[in-house]
């Protein structure tokens, strides 16, 4: 379920303006030092949210990332309506993000390694998971199973798109039956949980990873922290749900900088490397 | 698990309490029958005549309300007190039930119910969701929601169903995983995810039989499978109503609304191919007799079973990942709505990692 977690709410990217200041810190950032570090602020490690495609371009060696299933969109299976309907959040989101759904799949290189790659949209619906989502998962890990590639998804989601109701839910199964056939066939599969991980989408593909990197900081886990809070009728431990917490109770394999990604990625491809 | 006060296997039935609201007119003419009924008795007089009338009236009422309930109707019908759960499935339609108990790991989560039974004519591992019905063991069995230790039962479960070659029959009925602290800590996420990727490869039939709440991922969690039905009045949800309500309309009391908009009936998952079978319940549904339900529950997982175990390991496991990998692809299309295709940025918008090849 697509919620609002732990973070501003913020649109594309960070502000405009030349000097931005860090949401954590509070820090007077130059623009420039911001991006060129990767977007994790310099003074406090803060790592923001990045969309899909900066995060392709961060990842990969220039030049070489080709899109898979570029234009496949959402047909409205429900004919979904809330306050607005599901057509027209569609058509606002594809006009904010410029981009088509909430995952960006294909092929590209890290550090001279075929892989497939997948990086998921936290400006699209809360990167949440209706059937366009799930059939680019499966057919990501499909392509890695046929051309015997590693798959790297990047995830960060609020979970399943509620707009398409039961479709969505499908798509966890389908996901991780894909990543399934994956595993059967010998496959590398590492995640790279981004804030946040959570939901019907950390239930499904991002945490069935070979390996599981998380970002610092990175909300992961199931129920949002507010329906806990709300459940249990208390506050939440310091710390909760964090990548540092999901560490230290075994659920994440190593917590990596945003700048160290590339080469621990490399690292981890070579040690399976068969 | 002991009977109930009626002496019977059966709950009581539904016109003792529990009405619901489009119910109110049924739940008179119930209450009239039984107290004709009871004068009747102590009277000596005749009063056949006046219920049979009354009867031929309720059946009509029950025929109309129920052939047009609307999505939040169905699901309060689903979460109805006197609904049949998997502990009274298992005592109508099983024999020789074999409780096995713990994940064995960390615990034995009450919340979800294994054992080895006969069902239908079939030996099976059966698998279900126990939401519980007396306070006690609704507080007991979490109210059906599991922690991750009942994911992991079920799947240790199924596992060594698989490994014996027995059929696996999944009852699911929960309002979701629960949303606790400990349920984080020990990897909710993963134990459901573990559980869709084993079960989509279990070399064993699986059935799965929604048959009252099917609540989100922890419903999913013990629902990939072969064939997948839901009982005429249960429902099958990415999220519930109210948690819909509150965040797409920021008020829980647009929990109908949200229901009509989810399609999270049978009828509406059969007509997205998300289902593969709709269970028929008695009139007025399965609380009203429950008997009758459960037979045609046990009905279709035997014909089901029947299908499915004629199957090579190979050709059903082939079968289910392409049942699986077509679910919803029918609505993705390579085409944008709007007719106008999306602005491409033409850039990326931040430096590339330094560069260090």
């Amino acid at each position: 379920m697509p919620e609002s977690v732990g973070q501003p709410r913020r649109h594309v990217d960070i502000p405009q303006g030349l000097w931005i200041r860090c949401v954590q810190c509070g820090a007077m950032i130059y623009r420039r030092i911001l991006e060129e570090g990767l977007h994790v602020c310099p003074e406090c490690d803060y790592h923001y949210r990045i969309d899909a495609r900066t995060r392709i371009a961060q990842l990969n060696d220039p030049g070489t990332f080709e899109e898979f299933l570029p234009d496949l969109e959402s047909s409205d299976p429900l004919q979904f309506t809330d306050r607005v309907g599901y057509r027209e959040r569609l058509a606002k989101t594809k006009e904010e993000t410029g981009d088509t759904e909430a995952i960006v799949v294909g092929k590209g290189f890290i550090k001279g390694r075929p892989v497939i790659m997948g990086a998921m949209n936290p400006f699209f619906i809360m990167g949440s998971m209706g059937a366009v989502v799930g059939e680019k998962v499966a057919a990501a890990a499909e392509r890695a199973v046929n051309e015997s590639l590693p798959l790297v998804m990047v995830t960060c989601s609020g979970g399943a798109r509620m707009m398409e109701g039961m479709v969505s839910l499908a798509q966890m199964a389908k996901t991780a039956a894909a990543v399934a056939k994956l595993d059967e066939s010998g496959g590398l599969y590492i995640v790279v949980m981004a804030d946040p991980t959570t939901a019907g989408v950390a239930a499904s593909f991002a945490f069935l990873g070979d390996v599981t990197l998380a970002e610092p900081g990175a909300l992961i886990g199931f129920a949002g922290p507010r329906v806990i809070a709300n459940t249990i009728k208390t506050t939440l431990p310091e710390g909760f749900q964090k990548a540092e917490f999901m560490l230290e109770h075994g659920f994440v394999d190593r917590i990596v900088h945003r700048r160290d990604l590339r080469s621990e990625i490399a690292r981890i491809i070579d040690y399976c490397n068969k | 698990m002991s009977t109930y006060p009626n002496g019977t296997n059966v709950p009581p039935t539904a016109s003792v309490t529990h009405v619901l609201e489009f119910e109110k007119p049924i739940a008179k003419m119930e209450h009239e029958i039984h107290r004709l009924d009871a004068l009747q008795a102590e009277s000596g007089r005749d009063y056949s005549e006046v219920i049979a009338g009354i009867r031929g009236q309720l059946h009509n009422a029950l025929r109309q309300s129920y052939a047009k309930l609307t999505a939040w109707e169905k699901v309060l019908v689903a979460r109805h007190p006197r609904r049949p759960l998997t502990r009274d499935y298992i005592r109508m339609i099983t024999q020789d039930f074999c409780e096995l108990h713990g994940d064995k790991s960390y615990s034995d989560d009450q919340a979800v119910v294994c054992g080895f039974a006969r069902l239908a004519g079939h030996r099976v591992m059966l698998i279900g969701h126990q939401k519980g019905r007396e306070t006690r063991e609704k507080i007991e069995v979490n109210f059906g929601c599991a922690h991750p230790d009942g994911y992991r039962k079920a799947l240790h479960k199924m596992q060594i169903a698989a490994k014996f070659k027995v059929p696996v029959v999944c009852l699911v009925d929960t309002p979701g995983a629960y949303p606790g602290v400990e349920a984080e800590e020990r990897g909710i996420a993963r134990a459901i995810a573990v559980n869709l990727m084993e079960m989509s490869r279990l070399p064993t039939p699986i059935v799965a039989v929604v048959i009252g709440e099917g609540g989100s991922g922890g419903a999913l969690g013990i629902a990939v499978a072969d064939q997948v039905a839901v009982m005429e009045h249960a429902y099958y949800s990415v999220i519930s109503p109210e948690g819909c309500a509150a965040i797409l309309w920021k008020s829980g009391e647009y929990a109908a609304q949200a229901a009509e908009a989810l399609r999270l009936t049978p009828q509406e998952l059969k007509r997205l191919d998300l289902i593969d079978a709709i269970i028929p319940e008695p009139l007025g549904a399965a609380h009203r007799d429950p008997e009758v339900a459960a037979k045609s529950v046990s009905e279709w997982i035997g014909a089901t079973l029947r299908d499915l175990r004629r199957l090579k390991t190979e050709t059903l496991l082939r079968r289910r990942y392409e049942r699986i990998r077509k679910l919803g692809s029918a609505f993705t299309q390579p085409k944008p709505l709007d007719g106008k295709p999306a602005r491409r940025r033409g850039r990326a918008r931040t430096a590339p990692a330094a560069e260090e090849r």
